[in-house]
């Protein structure tokens, strides 16, 4: 018997994503995000999270995806890292799915580019695909990206 | 565990670390009874409550030891650096003991042997090669004298002075010397629990540490983190409370902000104080490192300490510890050289090695400071060459400074000889990075042959700072306040007639001296706030900063109050901006970014140290960066030239400034000569190869050199020549920041150093004006009168 998985799913322009419930520490609707001078396109800003101060990533930029629409506010799924927590910055919060492991597929050989290391695969549910990401991956490389732009 | 063994290994492991620094102290004064006296009194102590508490092994330990002390307190043996040795051997046996207590409650497996019969072996040796000493026995007028002199004031001293007490046991040991295993067990109850013994002097000794063992309390460490956490966060409270009560006007409210405020202040000072220590907690630790590297390496060095009780942030402290101890051992290991080495460059066999602390501008600077070899800025280029750090041209460009600042990158070393305790090329990145993590900086100077001093700047405490808030294009930043030098605030009309540009680039002259300004929009590329042109028409404000010893004006569009503030650190992905110190959470809950002084300067091409970071990221940007590269700060040689005219070069292309007397100079196929060092060294004469500019005649039989001549000894691609100068006029660090193509060959170009134009001479093209000259023979070389 595979075993069965909780995540927490969003949406980043039509696309379902998820991750792994017990990296998500809260998910929130709105914080008022102070913009960083200088830093990487995919670093949005620091937000003030009950006295903690959080770093945002636009999960969009990130995944190379058309920016958001500036009348969308954008949702927040802080997840806990290495560094501390992280909010990325999505467009609208999902359920919480359960899916079993069979369901899980790797991505296609097809997809390439800088997209390929943050995905790990994708679970097929019934009505859409479910895009697994690897949440270090995003919070790391946002860290190598930080690293060229620097001027 | 249980409380007993707990308050051993705290007190024991305390005591350990003083006996590493007396021990060695010792070692200068073997005569000191003082310190031999308190070194025994330690080991006598562990040794004693070993027994009680039922460690065995490590009572063994202390008892050899101990032993061995005793004889040496009571003058039968003399010390000599081996048993120094064996001696720190033991303590750092000691140490592993305690260690292994710490965490598993029993003293371990290892009985250590072989550093027991060490010890042994030396107290019986020592015993036979100074028969004088230990056959003493029927107590010699040595003896006698120093029982007396240890008896007599006893009364009075004892009092005073627990050294005596150890003194005084000294008539007890002559008869019971030859079984000193025998031996320690009499003292054990007196020494061992000394508040118990009913001496009345010692009652009175006791009384008085128990006194002051009343005024101070053991704390954890953690509670103090704790506590000022959550000092950090009523100062985040107190500062939204002040923000609301300030647009209130009802009194009840008003009052007691008030008072919270300064009850506020107070207590996160006072909690900021219990969490300060003294520097000698890491620097006591020094002597001993320096004495084990040098024993290791052969080598002698002096270590003299200053500002011991210089105090900081307990988690500073904490942090700078590595950095300095890895500094310490490099220049022991490194820096200062074999004892014939200093005496072949006439320096004392000895090498010195200092290190001071003190508190400067609210910041705590560490200096470093050895006279040994100091550090080859062309080993260094060759070294980073070689290991890929830099490319050789962009080498070629690199000023002293930069070169010296090489060594901060990772992975770098200029050790020849890799040895177990430095060079393995981790080292002074591990420093920098250390240090810059705690917002500090490292200042590296070095003179070749003369030595080397490391400056560390530690801000005091890193929590909790004072810090002015300033906005432009109504973005929010916090400055330290302990960066600020001061505040100029210029009326529209004024800004027009004050702030000038040189070369296009702006500057505000303050009281007489230019300063460069940095517009923060610009630097940090903020988006232009809808509306009107920010800056031009309104008034302007200037934060004036220091930057490592550089001040530039900070120009902002308002400056807003000053605030405490709690910095709190970027998260990993935003390291890379080293514009930014940090970030904190401001009076209205908004985040709010911390400005790195140093990096914003960087950033703006004021300081070069920016360079390390560029160059270890990244290769590519070359191009880029060769514009800014020529604009940093370098050191340049000034002289004057020809007809006054003022020149200089870069300081790192001259290797030595002579003078000889004008009749040393020789002719040799038409071109002027002097023999230097076994060497012919041809001489270049500037007022020969220079082209002409001015319009009043030359001397008519040609230029008359001064006497003696002034002469810069270059080495340029493996050929050293003189250039013969009018006068040496001054060694200044400048950016040289604007430029004005030459005018004629042989230049660079003009550039400004300290205020006035400046040539910056060309020595290759010189060098081939000088053979064109000779091959022409069109230019006949004139022998001074």
């Amino acid at each position: 018997m595979a075993q069965n998985q909780q995540f927490s799913t969003f949406f980043l322009d039509k696309f379902m994503f998820g991750v792994e419930l017990e990296k998500v520490q809260e998910v929130i609707r709105y914080l008022e995000i102070t913009e960083i001078p200088l830093a990487p396109r995919v670093v949005s800003g620091l937000m003030n999270l009950r006295g903690q101060i959080i770093t945002g990533i636009d999960l969009r930029r990130r995944l190379e995806l058309p920016d958001r629409p500036e009348e969308m506010h954008a949702m927040n799924v802080v997840i806990r890292s290495a560094d501390g927590a992280v909010s990325l910055l999505v467009d609208e919060i999902g359920d919480v799915v359960e899916v079993n492991e069979d369901s899980f597929e790797r991505p296609p050989e097809t997809l390439q580019g800088k997209v390929r290391e943050v995905i790990l695969g994708v679970h097929k549910l019934d009505k859409q695909l479910m895009h697994v990401l690897n949440t270090e991956k995003i919070c790391e490389t946002a860290e190598t990206v930080a690293a060229g732009v620097t001027p | 565990m249980d409380d007993l063994i707990k308050e051993f290994l705290v007190e024991s492991i305390e005591n350990l670390d003083r006996l590493d620094s007396e021990l060695v102290k010792l070692e200068s004064d073997p005569s000191s009874q003082e310190l031999l006296g308190s070194i025994f009194r330690t080991i006598h102590t562990i040794k004693g409550s070993c027994g009680f508490l039922g460690f065995s092994k490590l009572e063994k330990v202390a008892h050899v030891g101990e032993s061995l002390l005793s004889r040496l307190r009571d003058g039968k043996l003399k010390l000599s650096p081996e048993f120094t040795t064996a001696l720190l051997a033991m303590v750092d046996a000691i140490r592993t003991m305690l260690g292994e207590i710490q965490s598993t409650e029993a003293d371990g497996t290892e009985t250590y042997p072989e550093l027991i019969e060490t010890l042994n072996k030396l107290m019986n040796e020592g015993a036979q090669e100074a028969p004088p000493k230990a056959a003493a026995e029927t107590p010699s007028p040595k003896e006698h004298s120093k029982k007396r002199s240890g008896e007599s004031p006893k009364e009075t001293k004892e009092a005073k002075e627990i050294p005596t007490k150890s003194v005084t046991q000294a008539p007890v040991t002559p008869s019971e010397e030859q079984a000193p295993p025998a031996r320690p067990a009499p003292p054990a109850p007196s020494a061992g629990a000394p508040e118990e013994t009913t001496a009345a002097q010692q009652v009175q000794d006791s009384s008085r540490s128990r006194e002051a063992a009343a005024e101070t309390v053991r704390v954890d460490v953690r509670l103090l983190d704790r506590l000022m956490n959550l000092v950090g966060e009523l100062v985040l409270t107190r500062n939204q409370i002040t923000q609301f009560s300030a647009r209130q006007s009802d009194a009840n409210l008003v009052g007691p902000t008030q008072q919270l405020n300064l009850l506020t202040s107070e207590l996160q000072e006072e909690v900021m104080k219990t969490r300060m220590q003294p520097i000698s907690n890491v620097f006591d630790k020094f002597p001993r490192v320096v004495r084990d590297v040098a024993t290791t390496r052969g080598k002698q060095v002096l270590i003299e300490m200053e500002g011991k009780e210089t105090e900081l942030d307990r988690s500073l402290l904490e942090a700078i510890k590595d950095p300095l101890t890895h500094i310490v051992r490099n220049s022991v290991d490194h820096g200062i050289e074999l004892p014939d080495q200093r005496v072949a460059r006439g320096k004392r066999p000895e090498g010195h090695l200092k290190l001071r602390a003190c508190h400067e501008g609210g910041q705590v600077l560490v200096e470093i400071t050895d006279d040994g070899a100091g550090i080859d800025t062309n080993r260094v280029k060759n070294k980073a060459i070689e290991r890929g750090v830099i490319t050789a041209q962009q080498a070629a460009r690199m000023s002293e400074g930069e070169l010296l600042n090489l060594v901060f990158l990772p992975g770098f070393s200029t050790a020849e000889k890799v040895t177990n305790l430095s060079g393995r090329g981790v080292g002074m990145d591990v420093v920098k990075t250390n240090i810059d993590r705690v917002n500090g900086t490292v200042d590296l100077q070095t003179n070749l042959g003369i030595g080397t001093t490391i400056k560390l700047k530690i801000p005091l405490t890193l929590a909790i700072v004072r810090a002015v808030i300033v906005q432009s294009n109504g973005k929010r930043f916090a400055i330290p306040q302990v960066n600020i030098q001061e505040l100029v605030r210029l009326d529209a009309d004024r800004v027009k007639k004050e702030i000038e540009a040189v070369h296009g680039v702006p500057v505000y002259r303050m009281r007489g001296r230019l300063l460069p300004l940095v517009y923060l929009s610009e630097e940090l590329k903020l988006a232009k706030r809808t509306g009107s042109q920010a800056g031009e028409e309104d008034a302007t404000n200037i934060v004036v900063l220091q930057a490592n010893d550089h001040p530039f004006g900070l120009v902002v569009n308002e400056i807003n109050d000053s605030e405490e503030i709690v910095v709190k650190p970027l998260s990993k992905q935003l390291r890379g901006l080293k514009v930014f110190a940090g970030a904190t959470i401001m009076g209205d809950g908004r985040v709010a970014l911390i400005l790195d002084v140093v990096g914003l300067a960087q950033n703006a091409s004021l300081l070069s140290e920016g360079r390390d970071r560029v160059l270890a990221n990244e290769n590519a940007e070359e191009l880029a960066n060769q514009e800014r590269d020529r604009i940093e700060k370098q050191t340049f040689l000034l002289f004057a030239g020809p007809d006054d005219a003022r020149m200089a070069m870069p300081l790192s292309a001259v290797a030595r400034l002579e003078e000889f007397p004008a009749a040393n100079v020789e002719k040799s196929g038409g071109e002027w000569v002097i023999q230097y060092r076994g060497k012919i060294l041809p001489l270049l004469r500037l007022d020969v190869v220079l082209e002409e500019r001015r319009t009043r005649q030359r001397h008519p039989k040609g230029p008359v050199a001064p006497d003696p001549l002034q002469v810069l000894v270059c080495n340029d691609e493996g050929r050293t020549i003189g250039i013969v100068v009018d006068r040496i006029l001054d060694i200044v660090e400048d950016r040289a920041e604007v430029k004005l193509p030459a005018v004629r060959e042989g230049i660079i170009c003009s550039v400004v150093i300290n205020d006035r134009v400046t040539e910056l001479i060309d020595i290759p093209a010189l060098q081939k004006i000088a053979e064109a000259n000779r091959t022409l023979s069109i230019q006949p070389a004139e022998v001074i009168d």
